[in-house]
């Protein structure tokens, strides 16, 4: 019959069928829907990316930033991230090891290093983000909505600001001080596009590359002086850095779905740091010694490898491929 | 529940070989031979294919030696599993087929009429 067990697998009811106990069963189950939310996010990402192949932004030239350093070394520092996460994964699983052995100390030692690592990838993923916000070189935007950069004769991009002309501007920040209270305008950008032109039109050794790529080589095509001159003739505006409107990389999209996947993912970091900060506590003043068993660190370090896990992923998909 | 032996040594081997490819991946996206990144297989380049066989074998070995999933019950282990691997390779199968065939369309089509970005 059908309905005839073997009595090991599944009792039927049992409080622990597959002979997981209800809480661990129920952070896999919520995993489970966790991964499809993040399997959805890339996905839609990979639409996009598939969509848009010979004009997405090309990763390596996009995260170049390391600390202490103004040279453009592209991974490094993603790279570091990714170690930082993973070796927090180490620690964490030893602290579930060492739960299993009862040695209270060794878990708590182990949360708190988890605990460390997990600050140290946020505080490095702010510092990314701050990069990316802040924009290394600037671009010009054009009517049609796209983005176009500046390069040198060896095809390096270049900053606005070593080429734009130097003209003195009429033009004043407006702040809440010099006007009504409650009126202020965004920054005015360091050049003007009127600079920029200008600056462009005076410099033979500056050309300029749009968002389409070269599907032989896989880089930007650099257009010539003439069709360069033609472009940015629809030029709008000058744009520095990244927001959730436009970007200087190029496509808006590349920029929405950086913001929107690494921040949620950054925000689980976030709560699993929350998460095994209560545990650590809990270890501290021995909730698990009296109970018998450390199956709290189980279930938040399940939570820990998951957040690792996505991690591995988003860090394919964005930097690497 | 309390199990006695310890498998530290296992954690560590885990972690030996997480690091290993991880530092493999970054290495091949340093220097991204030309070879592998310029040239076309099933779809797209073989690097993008080593990528992506390296972070499931990633993905694998988090799971089951850090999640401990090669402790649980078979089945227990194969409703997770199967049910991820099922419905993300279905979701990812049609997104990507329809982003190449909308991007086909887009650029073929499309381009000169439209002030998209």
């Amino acid at each position: 019959m059908p309905n005839q067990t073997n009595g090991t697998t599944w009792k039927g009811g049992g409080d622990r069928p597959f002979n997981a106990s209800y809480g661990k069963m129920m952070m896999w189950f919520f995993l489970i829907s966790d991964a499809l939310t993040f399997a959805g996010f890339l996905g839609a990402y990979g639409l996009m990316r598939f969509k848009f192949l010979d004009s997405w932004p090309i990763a390596d030239e996009v995260f170049t930033h390391v600390p202490f350093t103004h040279t453009s070394m592209p991974m490094i520092y993603v790279a570091f991230m990714t170690f930082v996460l993973i070796f927090s994964s180490v620690t964490m699983v030893l602290a579930v090891d060492a739960g299993h052995q009862m040695k209270k100390n060794k878990v708590a030692l182990y949360m708190l290093l988890t605990i460390i690592g997990g600050i140290i990838f946020l505080g490095s993923q702010a510092w990314e983000w701050k990069h990316f916000i802040n924009g290394s070189y600037g671009a010009v935007q054009l009517n049609s909505g796209e983005i176009a950069q500046f390069v040198d004769k060896e095809g390096h991009q270049v900053t606005l600001e070593s080429f734009a002309t130097k003209t003195h501007s009429e033009r004043t920040q407006h702040t809440r001080s010099n006007g009504v209270w409650f009126k202020k305008e965004a920054s005015i950008p360091a050049v003007t596009l009127t600079q920029v032109l200008d600056g462009f039109k005076n410099n033979p050794n500056i050309s300029l590359r749009t968002q389409q790529i070269d599907r032989a080589t896989k880089t930007k095509i650099i257009l010539s002086r003439s069709e360069a001159l033609n472009l940015l003739a629809t030029s709008k505006q000058v744009v520095r850095g990244a927001n959730l409107k436009v970007n200087e990389y190029g496509k808006t999209l590349f920029g929405d779905f950086f913001f929107f996947i690494t921040g949620f993912h950054g925000f689980h970091v976030f709560s699993g740091i929350l998460i095994n900060i209560i545990i650590f506590f809990n270890v501290l003043v021995g909730t698990y010694e009296k109970r018998g068993h450390y199956e709290m660190v189980e279930k938040s370090g399940l939570y820990w490898h998951f957040v690792d896990l996505v991690w591995v992923f988003v860090f394919t998909f964005f930097y690497l491929v | 529940m309390a199990h006695t032996q310890s498998h530290k040594a296992l954690i560590w081997k885990v972690f030996g070989l997480l690091s290993v490819i991880t530092f493999a991946e970054v290495l091949l996206g340093i220097y991204k031979p030309s070879a592998l990144h310029l040239s076309k297989f099933l779809g797209t380049s073989p690097l993008n294919w080593i990528f992506l066989i390296l972070t499931l074998v990633k993905a694998y070995y988090i799971a089951w030696f850090f999640m401990h999933l090669n402790e649980e019950k078979k089945w227990f282990r194969r409703a997770i599993v199967w049910t991820l691997v099922m419905f993300i390779l279905y979701l990812s199968f049609y997104l990507l087929v329809e982003g190449g065939y909308a991007g086909g369309t887009f650029n073929g089509v499309f381009k000169s009429l439209t002030t998209f970005s």
